[in-house]
């Protein structure tokens, strides 16, 4: 009787630490690699037993990396200031954008809606390298290249689609009676919106908003082509530790860790939100 | 006469184009006057639900004149319609608890809160839900949620109250108690109030009139008295009234001096010419086709009639359902004594011609209804 279920516990234990080292076990090996020098990672065999050592660290906060071929100056601060300004921004405005435009696609109906819909969606389908030639030139006729606000305007073709179609989805899960017993006791439609329709969405805006800064953070092609080393983010900034004396791959995993972490810690703290706006919803009959 | 509450004008709802889509509300008009209440009823699909949103003003009205309140309604916003809803899905406001839901529009108005705090206290009270008043909507039953809704849009001073489908959720003797209650509310507060539902005995019990809606056209428009009595055509002396009206097709003939009405399989009910008031016998042969329609409540066992096999004999606690082959169909009769009938007894039964309805069998509107002309 009490065999099978013992069994199961340990197939499912078995599981649950397979699926744990597969996912976890390169973000562990990257925190390992990232207080090692580069002679201790390229140790033939690999040994988990060394003298930990923060000089990668140190070499990316102060900016002067060490190589066998000299000092070398690297500036991956200012990548992780730029990413999370970029970031930041792309998804504010984003959000400003799309949340609304996501509330007039969920409740309005007008002519063409579904196709303008549809042809912001169409933004995510084509890969980015088709639209970056055009947009370059574009971009140096108007100024637009290597600036800020260049930037986070292409970024909108990322950031907006995603906001648009995962926030409309969450507006249209609410009741419309709802916001039609708010305006019927003497709200208008704006009143409505502000204080009906956005704070039940709420969690479906935080999550949208989060996915969108990801991947905001994680692109690499439009700022590659777009900005210049003061302007780009760490995903480009990253590849300064591919240098002319070998590859450094101590830099290279601090600098992945210091890269993932403000993520890391988005995504560890809006699951927890996440699973709450999902259950506790507005929706229970 | 003053001016009604309410004026629908030949008020026509379409989903989709105009003249294309589907026509969910035909050509409805009515009033109501201030005070009354007023049941939409009709099974679901009517476009009693699609008449009432297009009141408060959450549906666009395609065509026709909606009058509230000496104004012309149809085109403006609900917020500046001054209508209070109650809506079937309750639709409260998931963030704020029961208390502040119900009383929301009043805070809004910013009234007083001692006021506000009395007011709630009472439509609680009378609603059964002063326990649930500081728990959250999603943390109640549905039949709370329900009252909660129902109190919330009670609580208001509109020029109509619309409450759809107010009581579907609630266990039946609450219901019982809460009808009575309601009813009291509304009057002793003058309120005009339109209530969406397809239980026939709530429309019954709460309603001052009865608008019996089915394919989107109003059907009838009356007391539940004239309703029952006087029903406008086929569809509502069916609809309304429980267990549902007999209805038979026949042919009228006069012969020998005597009125025959011939039902299928040979079944004649012979009466006498003087039974029927001359207008409504001149009518009766007049259409020859006809359906003829009988309560079961009216139909009586007797010595002499036309007969009949038990196929089903039910005692209900307070009352037997006995259905019976009769004419080609079957016949329903209700009794209040316990009947000592087998299945397969055979029974003769009796239809008073004052207990008589009859229809047109191609329109269906009604003929007759006893010595009374119909219309």
């Amino acid at each position: 009787m009490h065999a099978t279920p013992t069994i199961e516990r340990i197939l499912r234990g078995t599981a649950i630490a397979l699926v744990c080292l597969f996912f976890m076990f390169p973000i562990a090996w990257i925190m390992l690699m990232s207080i090692q020098t580069n002679e201790t990672i390229l140790r033939v065999p690999p040994s988990v037993v060394f003298a930990p050592t923060f000089e990668n660290y140190q070499a990316l906060i102060t900016g002067k990396l060490e190589t066998a071929a000299g000092t070398l100056e690297i500036n991956f601060m200012r990548n992780l200031w730029n990413s999370l300004l970029l970031s930041t921004s792309s998804v504010a405005l984003g959000l400003v954008l799309g949340v609304p435009a996501a509330y007039a696609f969920a409740r309005l109906k007008f002519r063409g809606s579904e196709d303008i819909a549809f042809t912001l969606l169409s933004f995510r389908f084509a890969p980015p390298l088709l639209v970056l030639l055009p947009l370059t030139i574009y971009f140096q006729q108007l100024g637009l290249a290597n600036t800020y606000g260049g930037l986070i305007w292409v970024y909108q073709l990322i950031v907006l689609p995603l906001i648009l179609w995962i926030v409309r989805g969450y507006f249209e899960d609410i009741p419309a009676d709802i916001e039609y017993a708010y305006r019927i006791a003497g709200h208008g439609f704006w009143a409505t919106f502000r204080r009906i329709a956005l704070p039940l969405a709420g969690p479906g805006i935080a999550a949208a908003g989060l996915l969108a800064f990801i991947f905001a953070w994680n692109n690499f092609v439009f700022a590659l082509v777009l900005a210049s080393a003061d302007k780009q983010p760490v995903t480009v900034g990253a590849l300064a530790f591919v240098t002319a004396s070998g590859i450094q791959y101590g830099q290279v995993a601090a600098g992945i860790v210091l890269s993932i972490a403000p993520t890391f810690a988005l995504a560890l703290y809006a699951q927890r939100y996440l699973v709450e706006g999902l259950s506790l919803g507005a929706v229970k009959g | 006469m003053s001016e009604a509450m309410l004026r629908l004008d030949a008020v026509d709802k379409f989903y989709g184009p105009i003249d294309e889509g589907v026509h969910a509300v035909r050509a409805v008009s009515m009033t109501v006057e201030k005070g009354e209440i007023i049941a939409l009823l009709g099974s679901s699909g009517c476009g009693k639900t699609s008449t009432l949103r297009m009141v408060a003003g959450f549906e666009a009205v395609s065509r026709g004149r909606i009058h509230l309140a000496g104004r012309e309604v149809q085109s403006l916003a609900p917020v500046r319609r001054n209508v209070a809803m109650a809506f079937e899905g309750y639709s409260l406001y998931p963030t704020v608890s029961v208390r502040d839901n119900i009383a929301f529009a009043l805070k809004a108005a910013r009234l007083a809160e001692a006021e506000v705090a009395r007011r709630v206290g009472a439509v609680a009270e009378m609603l059964e839900i002063t326990d649930i008043l500081d728990r959250f909507p999603h943390s109640i039953s549905g039949g709370q949620q329900q009252r909660a809704s129902l109190a919330r849009a009670l609580i208001r001073k509109a020029d109509l109250h619309l409450l759809d489908e107010p009581m579907g959720q609630l266990e039946p003797q609450l219901r019982t108690l809460l009808r009575g209650r309601i009813k009291h509310f509304i009057k002793e507060r003058g309120l005009t109030a339109i209530l969406v539902t397809h239980d026939q005995t709530e429309a019954n019990a709460l309603a001052d009139r009865i608008a019996v809606m089915e394919g989107g056209v109003l059907q009838q428009y009356a007391s539940p008295a004239e309703i029952k009595e006087r029903p406008a055509n086929l569809f509502t002396g069916t609809f309304v009234g429980e267990p549902p009206m007999n209805v038979f097709p026949a042919s009228v003939a006069e012969a020998g001096g005597r009125l025959h009405i011939d039902l299928q399989g040979g079944l004649d009910l012979v009466y006498d010419l003087a039974d029927f008031a001359a207008p409504v016998r001149e009518r009766m042969l007049a259409a020859r086709d006809v359906v003829i329609g009988v309560r079961p409540h009216a139909v009586r066992r007797a010595a002499t009639g036309a007969p009949a096999t038990v196929v089903a004999n039910q005692w209900l606690g307070d009352q037997s359902h006995i259905a019976a082959r009769f004419a080609g169909g079957a016949i329903v009769l209700v009794e209040h004594d316990r009947a000592a009938l087998a299945e397969g007894a055979p029974i003769t039964v009796a239809i008073r011609p004052e207990d008589l309805h009859l229809f047109d069998a191609a329109t269906g509107q009604a003929i007759s209804h006893g010595q009374a002309l119909a219309g």
